[in-house]
């Protein structure tokens, strides 16, 4: 068995006396994808924030690649952070920049790469995304869609370790949750990338994943396949992916 | 909840802000005594800053001279010491409305604009993926920003004083008989450098707080688009504000180290 990358411990959040996570403990092993379903609400971007440390649980340990992400000084925490790309549900992408520079920006900051290799790996990246031709234009001018594959450009582009997507497909059409899917089905294959992604799309998970986690009350509900997860007889679950029409019961 | 409650609560939030401001403060000044400095965003907040202000203070300064005289002008002609007018306009603006009128304009103008344009950062989570991809935030977005206000201010005063004591001349030729020379001599007779330097010198106070507090707004602002115009429209008043009260201060403490003749 491969080692794992990430190892969460007993993970529990709170926000006022809102419990969000309640006590989470997950292993994710190197080079293994893992896809995790909820309810909106379910606290699945706020697991991910904990992950990169832009949140600090109450309680509990995260480790990935060996360090404790909860206890790093900032400056440990950086270091560890170049290795990791985060794609925010809102894409997240800098409105004063252009594309070009979104994606520039995080390699220079980076690495020292030399010019030519910047423009390189930008048209790599855009072209991933099948955007080669957006590359001078600004945020406010592209669609949600659009904004989501550059966003997914600039997580990919630095060739990370890992990837944390939240929803790196809600918002784009049937056709093109297939293409991206398939990227990064892809990229996971050639780079050896581990992978975190929140979805709710069940195409996308089907290409995507090793292994899935359902979030239900701040607890890891359900652990399996897609497969397991469909055929379950939980009335949860059954409800979830959609093998039964709404009925009560289905928090 | 009372409203005996509530009015504590406020109280209790006021202080809280104070405090977290004083931090933001402290933080800036640590980040800005090491560096890296990113000197090409500080550069590009010039320019933005220059271009924004620079047709509105210059009215705003040419019309405040212009306006300073003709009010002024009637007063003085009942002492019978009409002469002494380019003296009298030419030191209230460089000591006070220059410098004054150009940071309150400045407050309402960049302030907002930072605060919202953090502010809009911030909800969406810009600051947040600057962060993940190991760039620090405060450094990029927050301490380029107050260095580039903080020069400017100072810059701009210069400019208004020059353009509202044009403008007092304008108001000279129109009440009285006097030529350029005559005016720009008298000015240059009576304004000494112990005018100009406080009066240019508290601009990079005022500068630090419009930079800082837009900052500090938008850099907190609360998730959502009324977070984002939170953000703006009270960077303003608090910027405004603690410009009129450090000015009460400088303006004593000038006075001491200064005495007037
Ligand atoms: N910064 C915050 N302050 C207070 N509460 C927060 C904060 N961030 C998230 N929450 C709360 O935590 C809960 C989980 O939020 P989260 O964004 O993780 O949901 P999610 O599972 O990602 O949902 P979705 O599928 O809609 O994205 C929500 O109830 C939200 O209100
Ligand atoms: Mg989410």
């Amino acid at each position: 068995m491969a080692p794992s990358l990430i190892s969460i411990t007993d993970l529990y959040k709170s926000f006022g006396d809102q419990k969000v996570l309640d006590g989470i403990s997950l292993h994710v092993e190197e080079g293994e994808n893992l896809v995790i379903f909820g309810r909106s609400g379910t606290g699945k971007s706020v697991l991910l924030k904990c992950m990169v440390g832009l949140m600090k649980p109450d309680k509990g340990t995260i480790v990935i690649d060996g360090k404790d992400v909860v206890s790093l000084s900032l400056k440990e925490l950086n270091v560890l952070r170049k290795s990791i790309s985060f794609l925010f549900q809102g894409a997240a992408l800098y409105d004063s920049m252009s594309v070009k520079e979104n994606l520039a920006f995080t390699l220079s900051k980076n690495s020292k790469f030399t010019k030519g290799e910047i423009i390189k790996k930008i048209d790599w990246a855009l072209d991933s995304v099948s955007l080669l031709d957006s590359k001078e234009k600004m945020p406010s001018e592209l669609s949600g869609g659009m904004r989501k594959r550059i966003g997914l450009a600039r997580a990919i582009i630095t060739q990370p370790k890992l990837i944390l997507y939240d929803e790196p497909t809600t918002g784009l059409d049937p056709i093109t949750t297939k293409e991206i899917s398939k990227l990064i089905r892809d990229l996971q294959q050639q780079l050896h990338t581990t992978s975190v992604s929140v979805t709710h799309d069940l195409i996308c998970a089907q290409i995507i994943s090793d292994r899935n986690i359902v979030l239900k009350k701040g607890k890891i509900a359900v652990e399996g396949s897609i497969e397991d997860l469909m055929n379950a007889q939980d009335p949860f679950l059954k409800n979830f992916f959609g093998s039964e029409i709404i009925e009560h019961g289905d928090d | 909840m009372s409203s005996k409650n509530t009015y504590l609560t406020r109280i209790a939030s006021y202080f809280n802000e104070i405090g977290a401001l004083g931090s933001f403060v402290a933080r800036f000044f640590k980040r800005f005594l090491f560096p890296p400095y990113e000197l090409r965003e500080v550069k590009k907040h010039l320019e933005e800053l220059g271009v924004k202000t620079l047709p509105i203070v210059g009215t705003a300064g040419f019309i405040t001279g212009l306006v300073l005289t003709l009010q002024s002008y009637p007063i003085m002609t009942k002492f019978g010491a009409e002469g002494f007018l380019p003296y009298m306009v030419s030191l209230s603006i460089i000591r006070e409305l220059g410098p004054v009128i150009t940071a309150l304009i400045f407050a309402g103008r960049v302030s907002s604009g930072i605060g919202a344009e953090l502010g809009s950062m911030r909800v969406t989570e810009q600051i947040d993926a600057m962060e993940v991809s190991a760039v620090d935030p405060f450094n990029f977005l927050v301490v380029t920003r107050v260095i580039a206000t903080t020069i400017m201010l100072p810059i701009l005063v210069v400019y208004v004083d020059f353009l509202a004591i044009l403008g007092g001349f304008l108001g000279s030729i129109l009440v009285m008989d006097t030529t350029w020379t005559l005016y720009i001599n008298q000015v240059i007779d009576v304004v000494k450098f112990s005018d100009i330097i406080p009066g240019i010198g508290k601009n990079f106070f005022f500068g630090f707080i419009v930079g800082i507090v837009g900052s500090f707004k938008g850099y907190y602002a609360d998730k959502g688009t009324e977070g984002v115009g939170k953000a703006s429209t009270t960077s303003v008043v608090v910027s405004s504000l603690l410009i009129i009260i450090v000015d009460m201060i400088l303006v004593k403490v000038t006075l001491l180290l200064w005495p007037p003749a």
